[in-house]
């Protein structure tokens, strides 16, 4: 029997123990015309030679493309003693740390995690995780509301520069809750907030504006003016950050004069692979101020009984398990795992080492926007930089090209033109690391053949 | 046995320069760079391998002890499920991806909503919500959805049985719902009077553990779905405790209309020291209009994502792609090993593996909470008589479990029973692992007789003792601090 040990001996002296005759006896509770007869519809089971022929076959079907697209989540290269160490049983098959003398290795962990992101962040203090960085963002909103005791509004502004999915997500997840979220308008012609389109909400009660850097589009958002505009007004400032991006650029907790209130993100490009957009985990920091209102587990370092430095889960009286209906948030878990991975990432890279992956992706893509500019039908959305994605604008429909490619095994970057159709066919392509000069100029050529075909006769 | 902070270990200028690209010059303006270094260690590979691997073996996990954790399911997660789910053509998968490359995975999920569907009797299936909270925050929003679409809005009160999990009335909140406490009578079911005067027309719905929380399965189940009902409301049912029911009953057949499943109990997803979950939803034919986004659909031979443009009554997305595929895998392949036989099995010896340590801890002389009752998947153990006899309480026997090798039970949930612990052993564990931990309550209960202060003191053998909660939460020391540490 899988996974089960007993022995026929076993089982008979356990009924006898109990003092029934049969297993079945055990579920006379359940009224009888409930019960079913077994699940015909799951299928006989499987060895694991069987089902390990069967996942092979299934991922060998969707193969290692050469993969264009960020948006969210990117590919990175993960140092191999990420997933060996992360994997070991006693991280992999533990509870969350409630007995902390039993857990000292996880809570540990979390506390140099928490240290880890409050530093590249440029804040003060640290959650354990969220559940993934769009997820995030929705308890960020609804952070800043009990935070902001000076609004009564309930108003967050988000600007369409933000990740589409991350505006639906933080609305599917605050919107219950009396919160309105209002999509401001980017300048169309550089790919940036706009501050003029701001000045329309800057005699209302705004509860927090919400500033993405880099943004969606690859673009560097003006932070500091952003920040000062929203801080001049009592609004909170919310930055969603890409923490690869930390290593080299101003962080959230040093913009303009007095700094953004919290930071969120995706922590996937922390040492998580792709995997079909799972588990990633959530980041979440912010200002010590605040830290009462942070939602999801935090750990503290203490001393125990004989003076012993050691550390636990603190603050708990936010939480669910003690404050049910009045806690800040229902989450109960972390992404402990993922957690555990980017740790150890970020801990084999160091700061030097970020840096140098942000480096690479900066410059891979400005080399993949150079030879993107040189084909025919293609031309670059902004001018003027950006970090490791950027917008391409093609004289002919983007999704015919984006099946071309993947017919050569490329996914060749995130199809626009339904969430931004001002932009007109526009694809969002992002470089990382892992490209080589040679997978950029495969991919500038797979292009040009692409969009050549679907455009056909109309050039 | 203690470990240096990681940073501790940090000296200027070492790199694991193995793992990373160079520094390379960027075109960046002045006004956008960072002007000092994030606070990332300074070590070489080796250092952050043995760092990680020795705080890993300060943790107790499944792996290394046996883990009776009530509501928590801590059976054995198989390597197999690990090592697939890892396979290179999974892990490269961009999720944005187009379909056409993702033919395997979305198969995949595809059949393993059919089979949760099997499972459970829905109708429907969504994989994305990404943790049992995510599960119900998703029902119940479906719930208000469903009443809305109705022009029902005045439906605004969620019902909880006062032994529920905190996350019930916390998610009903985050809802925009009011929260009603029903109380449990004095055998473990839901006090039927009560329930009757509680609901009305501003009743949206019910969210029940069944089993429950209480380890005891809700014999009444029928007339509190006709309650309901007759009042208007819908039922939700906590998947907590399915592994205690799988094959035997099936809560779409009991009636709900709305369920979560946690993944990670039942089909053993890995815990990870605390996520990531897994919270999938099965809806009943009413509420399949309103499932969150997206869904695998298929049109021929071929797989692809639902999303609003299929299902436009949605609540909408809760994640930025698709859950957390990776554990949806795990559950994949988990549940293909155990085919249709071996999901009855699960229940069986569960409940075999229960009520066989409850029975011996009752003729050790433990009070049960519920001593006319059948466990379920798990019992539950009152200490309140050694409490009141010898001051030693449930976290003293918890504690002190820790010194014999064994993870404490849950302590003092569900909050109705004082001093309790809760006991699931699951069905992975073996009868000779069962007796040992039965001989450490007893030894432990013998010592509470003679020399309770040492029960009191336990553990000792840990990393380190009892901790001061306290002090943490008062001096909060939530990240370090270089400068401080010097001194």
């Amino acid at each position: 029997m899988a996974f089960i040990p007993h022995t026929e001996t076993d089982v008979r002296e356990m009924l006898q123990a109990i003092g029934v005759d049969s297993i079945d006896q055990l579920f006379d509770e359940i009224p009888q015309a409930l019960r079913v007869d077994g699940l015909k519809g799951v299928p006989e089971a499987v060895g694991e030679m069987e089902i390990t022929r069967i996942m092979h076959q299934r991922a060998a079907r969707d193969g290692e493309p050469l993969t264009f697209i960020g948006a969210g989540a990117y590919e990175h290269h993960i140092p191999a003693a990420v997933w060996e160490i992360a994997t070991r049983g006693e991280f992999y098959s533990a509870y969350t740390p409630y007995q902390a003398e039993a857990s000292q290795g996880t809570l540990q962990l979390i506390y140099e995690f928490q240290t880890m992101m409050a530093s590249l962040t440029g804040l003060d203090v640290s959650n354990a995780s969220m559940y993934d960085g769009a997820s995030a963002l929705g308890e960020a909103a609804l952070m800043a509301v009990r935070a902001n005791r000076k609004s009564r509004s309930g108003k967050i502004l988000m600007p369409r520069t933000l990740h589409p999915l991350y505006r639906k997500v933080a609305r599917a997840v605050a919107g219950n809750q009396g919160l309105e979220f209002i999509e401001v308008d980017y300048d169309h012609a550089n790919g940036t907030l706009d501050l003029k389109a701001l000045e329309a909400y800057a005699d209302e009660d705004v509860t927090a504006l919400v500033i993405p850097q880099p943004n969606f589009l690859g673009r560097f958002e003006d932070v500091d003016a952003l920040t000062d505009w929203a801080h001049a007004r009592d609004a909170q400032v919310i930055a969603v950050v890409n923490p690869t991006s930390l290593a080299l650029i101003k962080p959230p907790g040093e913009w303009g004069e007095k700094g953004a209130d919290i930071a969120c993100g995706e922590g996937q490009p922390l040492g998580i692979p792709m995997s079909s957009g799972g588990p990633f985990f959530g980041f979440m920091t912010c200002r010590q101020s605040w830290v009462r209102q942070m939602p999801g587990r935090i750990v503290g370092r203490t001393t125990d009984m004989d003076g012993r430095t050691g550390y636990t889960l603190t603050l708990q009286a936010r939480e669910q398990h003690i404050r049910r209906s009045k806690a800040t948030s229902n989450i109960c878990t972390n992404q402990g795992l993922m957690v555990t991975g980017a740790t150890i990432y970020m801990s084999l890279l160091g700061a030097e080492g970020l840096a140098g992956v942000a480096t690479a992706c900066m410059n891979n893509t400005a080399r993949m926007v150079e030879v993107m500019s040189s084909v025919d039908g293609v031309e670059v959305a902004f001018a003027g930089g950006q970090f490791h994605e950027a917008v391409l604008k093609l004289d002919c429909p983007v999704a015919p090209v984006l099946e071309r490619l993947a017919a050569e095994d490329i996914a060749g970057g995130l199809d626009l033109s339904a969430e931004y159709p001002e932009l007109g066919n526009a694809l969002l392509v992002c470089a990382t690391e892992t490209k080589s000069g040679d997978d950029i100029v495969r991919f500038g050529k797979a292009m040009a053949d692409a969009v050549a075909a679907v455009a056909g006769g109309k050039r | 046995m203690t470990e240096k902070l990681i940073f501790e270990s940090s000296r200027e200028g070492r790199r694991a320069t193995a793992q990373a690209p160079l520094r390379q010059r960027v075109d960046l303006p002045d006004h956008l760079r960072r002007n000092t270094p994030p606070l990332l260690p300074q070590v070489s590979e080796l250092q952050t391998v043995r760092h990680f691997t020795r705080l890993s073996q300060m943790n107790f996990s499944i792996d290394t002890h046996v883990y009776p954790l009530g509501s928590c399911t801590m059976k054995y997660n198989p390597r197999g499920c690990n090592t697939l789910a890892m396979l290179p053509g999974f892990l490269a998968r961009h999720p944005l991806s187009h379909e056409s490359m993702g033919q395997g995975f979305l198969q995949t999920m595809y059949e393993l909503q059919d089979m949760l569907k099997e499972v459970t009797g829905m109708k429907g299936v969504s994989l994305t919500p990404m943790a049992g909270a995510q599960g119900e925050f998703a029902g119940v929003a479906m719930i208000k959805a469903y009443h809305d679409a109705r022009g029902d809005s005045a439906r605004n009160e969620i019902l909880v049985p006062d032994a529920a999990h905190g996350t019930n009335p916390a998610t009903a909140v985050m809802c925009g719902c009011k929260v009603v406490e029903i109380p449990t009578d004095d055998q473990g079911d839901v006090d039927l009077e009560e329930l009757r005067k509680a609901v009305g027309p501003q009743t949206a719905g019910i969210m029940l553990t069944n089993p429950s929380t209480l380890g005891v399965f809700e014999r009444h189940i029928e007339e509190v779905r006709g309650i309901v009902h007759d009042a208007g409301g819908l039922l939700y049912y906590d998947g907590a405790n399915l592994n205690a029911i799988l094959g035997k009953v099936r809560p779409g057949d009991m009636g709900f209309d709305v369920i979560h499943m946690n993944l990670h109990k039942t089909f053993s997803t890995p815990h990870g020291g605390g996520g990531p979950g897994s919270g999938a939803v099965g809806v009943g034919e009413r509420l399949l209009p309103y499932m969150p986004i997206p869904v695998v659909g298929k049109d021929g031979d071929t797989y692809r994502w639902l999303d609003e443009k299929d299902i436009p009554g949605t609540i909408g997305r809760l994640s930025a792609f698709m859950g957390n595929a990776g554990v949806l895998l795990r559950a994949y392949i988990y549940m293909r090993m155990l085919g249709r036989d071996g999901m009855s099995r699960v229940s069986e010896y569960a409940t075999l593996n229960a009520n066989y340590v409850m029975v011996r801890l009752r003729d050790a002389g433990f009070d049960l909470a519920f001593p006319r009752r059948r466990a379920s998947h798990e019992f539950i153990i009152s200490l309140k008589r050694q409490a009141r006899e010898l001051g030693v309480t449930a976290m003293d026997f918890a504690k002190s479990l820790l010194d014999y090798g064994f993870h404490a039970p849950t302590t003092y949930f569900p909050l109705l029973v004082p001093e309790c612990l809760l006991i699931e052993p699951t069905e992975t564990e073996a009868k000779e692992d069962l007796d040992g931990f039965v001989e450490a309550m007893v030894a432990i209960l013998a010592e509470s007789a003679h020399d309770p202060e040492k029960v009191k003191g336990a553990p000792y053998t840990t990393p380190v003792r009892r901790l001061d909660d306290v002090k943490a939460a008062r001096q909060l020391d939530l990240v370090y601090n270089p400068a401080s540490a010097d001194a």
